[in-house]
């Protein structure tokens, strides 16, 4: 493809092509930071690519392809070609990668140990993850969580964090401008604008930590904690692994070891202060 | 060298893979993906030296292979469990027959729905204990429902509501309405037990399926899958007997099949390497397309040859069905609005 890029996130070496400059300029500036291995054959490709020609000129729209397709997503103007390589990205991964058990979850880590937020969207776990990331602890990633089968360990995915709505300010108070893309405002998920990891967090994007809590946030209500059984973070965490069903029994020791040993809440919270709050204090119970 | 190119000559060893540039392995592992042949590509390449990265990955998709054979033929129990009550004896198709039997081309290859194949007459019997069984239909659609009762050579798909899985009923190999009719009865009639007690087709038969689906019915999508699939049959079934080119022969021509099944064969020989007896060895200036058509990637996995792709996807409709019955079903797909490629 005429425009081309390549980015390693956690374990993943994504290969990028579009037919258009700008969403591989936006891409190379928000990943500048992350180690660049050129020679390494990527795991993952994704395209983005007009399905006529004209269309690469007359009114874009950016198609999300590569490895994985959704059939029939509607494609993206130009001016989300950003969004559509964080989606195309996302579906790689989703679809494709079997090393390892993949959660829907956001994750932060402190003295080799991890906290693991799983939420659809609009349960603020990106948000606290931020958040949480620009105090003493390493953001590990806001979309993906990566265990691995064989030692039960969490690995991190800190692609750029993707900020929505009501967030966008409330990290923008708190960070250097450069550390922040475009906004995206009106995108089919709402207005977005991604923020940069900071680089202690991408430097130590391969180190694997051991989980420690397992946290299902809920965005909205009173301040509540709820300890949850290990059969119910069981299936709550089928449901938000793309690949528990491809990994087969792997999947399954994997994701039973991760239950049994790891204490698991349910949060509600008004507001990201209380949020984090609540998180910090479940973790002194947790390591004491 | 293209990415295209390189898989092929990959897969009939005919490239040494410790020669590939680190670079060259994007466009591989693409088209790999996009025609369906990266877990059998790790297969292929288990002992040869490779980037560490790519042996990473190719160990992955060789434990996920593992993992989806073993489900696939979970899927084929089920379907053994819910039709063996009614007496109802089923020959299982392609992908789970291969694995089944353990065959040299089962060794990485994706496994999509469960296909089955049961007697004309036991099909409404067939539908029924399915249904009971928990598979529901998913054409939602009345005229796609009738069509595919009507003039296919299958049920409409049923999904399993707990498993999410698909199975195809099929009661022949080619639409009812193709030019071509295969001798169903012959296909279940000579179809031969694993030591595990499911069914398939004989060897010739499984070489004329294969055949038949790549060549006669499709639009050669993922057609260097099958291709392959074709390849690693022959090849295997003509190394355990000697007379299995002469078998297949006879076979083809009874089913109707001879021109899909030498020209399978001469495709395989051209891309793969497959080895032909003198009597197979021909050339044909039209296999050239169907060449052009099986490489039709670029090294980004994106499909190539719009035109061509477009010719071969009117072909295999006019091959499925008379002409006034194709109009009459293209009018109504465009009202419906399907628009092809």
């Amino acid at each position: 493809m005429r425009h081309r890029t390549r980015i390693a996130v956690g374990p993943v070496q994504f290969r990028i092509g579009s037919d258009w400059a700008p969403p591989i300029a936006a891409l190379k500036r928000l990943y500048a930071g992350y180690p660049r291995d050129t020679d390494r054959p990527a795991d993952a490709t994704v395209r983005l690519f007009a399905a006529r020609p004209w269309r690469r000129w007359l009114r874009p729209s950016v198609h999300i392809g590569g490895d994985f397709i959704v059939p029939d997503a509607l494609p993206l103007p130009l001016s989300m070609g950003l969004l559509a390589a964080e989606m195309g990205m996302n579906l790689q991964v989703a679809l494709g990668w079997r090393r390892h058990m993949l959660l829907h979850a956001s994750a932060v880590a402190k003295d080799g140990r991890a906290v693991i937020l799983s939420g659809e969207s609009g349960s603020g776990k990106s948000t606290l993850a931020a958040l949480l990331g620009e105090g003493d602890w390493r953001l590990m990633g806001d979309e993906f969580t990566l265990v691995d089968p064989g030692s039960g360990d969490a690995l991190a995915f800190p692609r750029a964090v993707s900020l929505k709505n009501e967030a966008i300010a409330e990290v923008e108070a708190r960070v250097d401008p450069a550390r922040l893309g475009p906004l995206l405002a009106g995108t089919p998920k709402g207005d977005i604008r991604h923020l940069i990891p900071r680089a202690d967090a991408i430097a130590a994007m391969h180190e694997p930590v051991r989980p420690a809590l397992l946290l299902f946030p809920r965005f909205g209500g009173e301040p509540a904690i709820e300890r949850i059984g290990e059969g119910e973070a069981f299936v709550r965490l089928t449901e938000a692994s793309t690949n528990y069903i491809a990994l087969g029994e792997a999947g399954f020791a994997a994701l039973t070891r991760l239950v049994r040993d790891t204490p698991a809440f349910t949060i509600s919270y008004p507001d990201s202060a209380s949020g984090m709050t609540i998180v910090e204090q479940l973790w002194t119970e947790a390591v004491r | 060298m293209s990415a295209v190119g390189a898989l092929v000559d990959l897969l009939a060893g005919r490239r040494d893979a410790a020669a590939l540039g680190p670079r060259d392995w994007d466009g591989v592992i693409s088209v790999a993906r996009a025609e369906a042949l990266l877990g059998t590509l790790a297969h292929r390449l288990n002992d040869a030296r490779l980037p560490a990265p790519v042996a990473l990955l190719f160990a992955d998709m060789r434990a996920a292979a593992t993992v989806a054979t073993r489900q696939a033929l979970w899927e084929a129990e089920m379907a053994r469990r819910a039709l063996a009550p009614h007496g109802i004896e089923f020959v299982l198709l392609k992908g789970t027959a291969y694995a089944a039997a353990n065959l040299p081309c089962a060794a990485g290859r994706q496994i999509g729905d469960l296909d089955i194949l049961v007697p004309w007459h036991d099909l409404a019997r067939a539908e029924n204990a399915l249904r009971v069984a928990g598979w529901e239909w998913v054409k939602e659609d009345a005229y796609d429902d009738a069509y595919y009762r009507d003039h296919m050579h299958e049920l409409p798909p049923l999904i399993h509501r707990e498993r999410d899985r698909m199975i195809d009923v099929h009661h022949t190999i080619l639409p009812r309405t193709h030019r071509i009719t295969p001798d169903a009865l012959a296909l279940v009639g000579d179809a031969v037990r694993t030591p595990d007690g499911l069914s398939i087709l004989c060897p010739t038969d499984m070489a004329c399926h294969c055949a038949a689906h790549m060549i006669a019915d499709g639009d050669l999508q993922g057609g260097l899958r099958n291709l392959w699939d074709f390849h690693r049959l022959v090849t295997d079934f003509a190394a355990a007997d000697r007379g299995f080119w002469g078998k297949l022969d006879e076979r083809a021509e009874m089913h109707g099949l001879e021109g899909s099944v030498h020209r399978a064969a001469r495709l395989a020989r051209d891309l793969y390497g497959t080895k032909l007896p003198s009597g197979w060895n021909r050339h044909r200036p039209r296999d050239e397309r169907y060449q052009r058509r099986l490489l039709a990637r670029d090294g980004w996995g994106g499909a190539t040859d719009p035109l061509l792709q477009q010719a071969f996807y009117i072909r295999s409709h006019w091959l499925r069905m008379p002409p006034l019955m194709l109009a009459r079903h293209l009018w109504t797909k465009w009202r419906k609005g399907h628009h092809p490629i």
